[in-house]
């Protein structure tokens, strides 16, 4: 997959998209946790050309993260268990906040909590905040429990519908739910998650896995285990998107292994509104650009005038 | 720091699997210091992270790294040939600092560490306040074949000395007992400065005996990675002041900030 340096053409087609009120000029967004506060990147390549910024997830109080190794690459893909390092929500609006303002680009806050309530307060704290479009509430993340169930708040779908429910009374902006792969059904945790309120759904974080060296006998990770990401989690979040999108009513953001435009017009077919590009990003900074470009020349080609034509429409032969 | 497709000018194999490659990079050169390091992409859709390569030298618009083939990434970098392009993102991370006031330096190296140390060198010799007696370089590695840039140090009219886990050449034993014999003999410690890269054992070595000389150290870290460039904090290793980003922070560390495990 080399990089396809592709011409803009000239007869614009219709690629902004609106997802639960917030007016994206394109449909590519980063995924939380691989852009930062888009500093580093933004001395590559040009952040207006992304169709938003989702930053690292917020926590209340500032987290240090897992011990190293926290990273390691495994076939087509990686494994991580940075564990929501970050600097804390007021570090977050004193020093980041303004940077990303700045990038005029619609900014998506990604938050987590290990309670309900905290989640509830970083709400009510950020909602005091100008220049943040949605939250996008990370009840998934791999490698952090939450303090009740000792186990991801996605995982169950009471503990979804609640903590959604309860964002849902203080948040004045959109609230987007990111979910997990690692449940049974993740149709059931989508509705439930609709049903509480949420105003659209991202999926899928990562499914956890594990790394192993043989020479030395020991995990390769810190924490044994941690989130799998890239290309190889590709095939599961299409699945997951797909059966989703058959089940409920709000928009959904379509992530994992995206890598090109390919990758992201099949998640539209599967039923995404819009996509979110993670792991390619470390591999090819451009790759967003890249892909905005190559979804332009895609709907040039296929006389598709507005992305909504071809949301969800995936031809099944039966 | 920018991505970018640089043409191979050279890839030689200069002794059993140690690799050096050139590549011409003009505007990646330009910017690039002494310890900063650049990622590589791989072509194969099976490894997707980008591997990290300490600047060995840069020669005008030329950028040399050196490195060894310990993995299908490597492996596939050392078959390029002249010609073929290879994308780079760099230069990256935090390299070394000369102080004004530093008048003797030891470079300390241990296997690969010597790949970004050479180019430290480049900038010593520059220096014209460091004479070039001043200055010793000491490497260490497991056997005389893996000793590497002996010749280019000596070159740059430094002192060399070497040592080898197997006696094949110079001092038989470990790099670091070179280090503590230096520092041991009659050796003006005011003002001298140790620069050291290579595995961890060897730089905790390093950081024992320069903290009980009291002499300011830089090690140069390694971490498993993957951006390269502070955005997904993969790469952290522990410091006195909570986890630091080797690939943004580093690679090159104050020896005394780093807690070592």
């Amino acid at each position: 997959m080399r990089k396809n340096t592709l011409n803009p053409i000239p007869c614009t087609p219709h690629l902004s998209v609106n997802i639960a009120g917030i007016k994206l000029d394109n449909p590519v967004m980063c995924a939380s946790g691989t852009f930062n506060f888009a500093e580093e990147y933004s001395e590559i390549i040009d952040i207006k050309k992304l169709g938003a910024i989702v930053t690292k997830t917020i926590t209340l109080e500032p987290r240090q993260g897992n011990p190293p190794s926290r990273v390691c690459e495994t076939a087509s893909g990686m494994l991580n268990c940075i564990g929501l390092q970050n600097p804390g929500v007021e570090e977050f609006i004193k020093t980041k906040l303004p940077f990303l303002r700045k990038c005029k680009v619609p900014v998506i806050v990604s938050i987590a909590g290990e309670t309900t309530e905290e989640y509830c307060r970083l709400v009510q704290i950020l909602s005091k905040e100008k220049g943040i479009s949605a939250f996008e509430v990370n009840i998934s993340c791999p490698n952090v429990r939450s303090k009740i169930r000792n186990m991801m708040f996605s995982q169950d779908s009471k503990a979804t519908f609640e903590v959604v429910h309860q964002i849902k009374k203080f948040s004045k902006i959109p609230v987007i739910v990111k979910l997990s792969p690692n449940v049974t059904s993740i149709s059931v945790i989508a509705i439930a998650a609709e049903m509480a309120g949420a105003d659209a759904l991202a999926l899928i974080n990562t499914p956890i896995g594990m790394a192993v060296d043989a020479k030395k006998k020991t995990p390769i990770l810190s924490m044994i285990t941690g989130g799998l990401s890239g290309p190889c989690i590709k095939p599961i979040a299409l699945r997951m998107v797909w059966e989703t999108f058959n089940c409920v009513k709000i928009p959904i953001i379509g992530i994992g292994g995206i890598m090109d435009w390919k990758d992201a017009i099949e998640f539209i077919l599967c039923g995404a509104k819009a996509v979110e590009v993670g792991t390619a990003n470390f591999v090819d900074p451009n790759v967003m650009p890249n892909i905005v470009e190559g979804i332009k020349n895609y709907m040039h080609e296929n006389k598709i005038k507005d992305l909504k034509e071809i949301v969800g429409k995936l031809k099944i032969n039966k | 720091m920018q991505v970018c497709d640089c043409r191979i000018l050279e890839n030689l194999r200069i002794e059993k699997d140690f690799f050096r490659m050139t590549i011409s990079a003009p505007q990646i050169a330009e910017r690039s210091e002494a310890g900063q390091f650049l990622h590589l992409r791989c072509n194969d859709s099976q490894r997707i992270l980008r591997r990290p390569f300490s600047i060995h030298r840069v020669i005008r618009d030329r950028i040399q790294i050196l490195y060894r083939v310990v993995g299908s990434g490597s492996l596939e970098f050392s078959e390029k040939k002249k010609e073929e392009t290879v994308d780079v993102l760099g230069p990256l991370g935090t390299g070394f600092k000369i102080p004004e006031d530093i008048k003797k330096i030891i470079i300390i190296a241990g296997g690969m560490g010597v790949a970004p140390l050479l180019m430290l060198a480049d900038k010593i010799k520059s220096i014209r306040t460091i004479k070039r007696q001043s200055v010793t370089v000491l490497i260490g590695a497991k056997t005389k074949e893996e000793i590497l840039c002996e010749k280019e140090f000596q070159k740059l009219g430094f002192k060399v000395h070497v040592a080898t886990d197997n006696g094949s050449k110079g001092h038989k034993g470990l790099v670091t007992d070179l280090l503590k014999s230096l520092l041991c003999t009659p050796y003006s410690v005011p003002c001298t400065a140790v620069y050291a890269c290579g595995p961890k054992p060897m730089l905790l070595g390093t950081a024992e005996i320069c903290l009980s000389h009291k002499v300011p150290t830089q090690v140069s870290m390694e971490e498993r990675m993957a951006c390269g460039i502070g955005v997904c904090y993969g790469c952290s290793v522990s410091t006195i002041d909570g986890y630091k980003l080797v690939c943004k922070d580093g690679p090159v560390f104050d020896a005394q900030e780093i807690i070592w495990d």
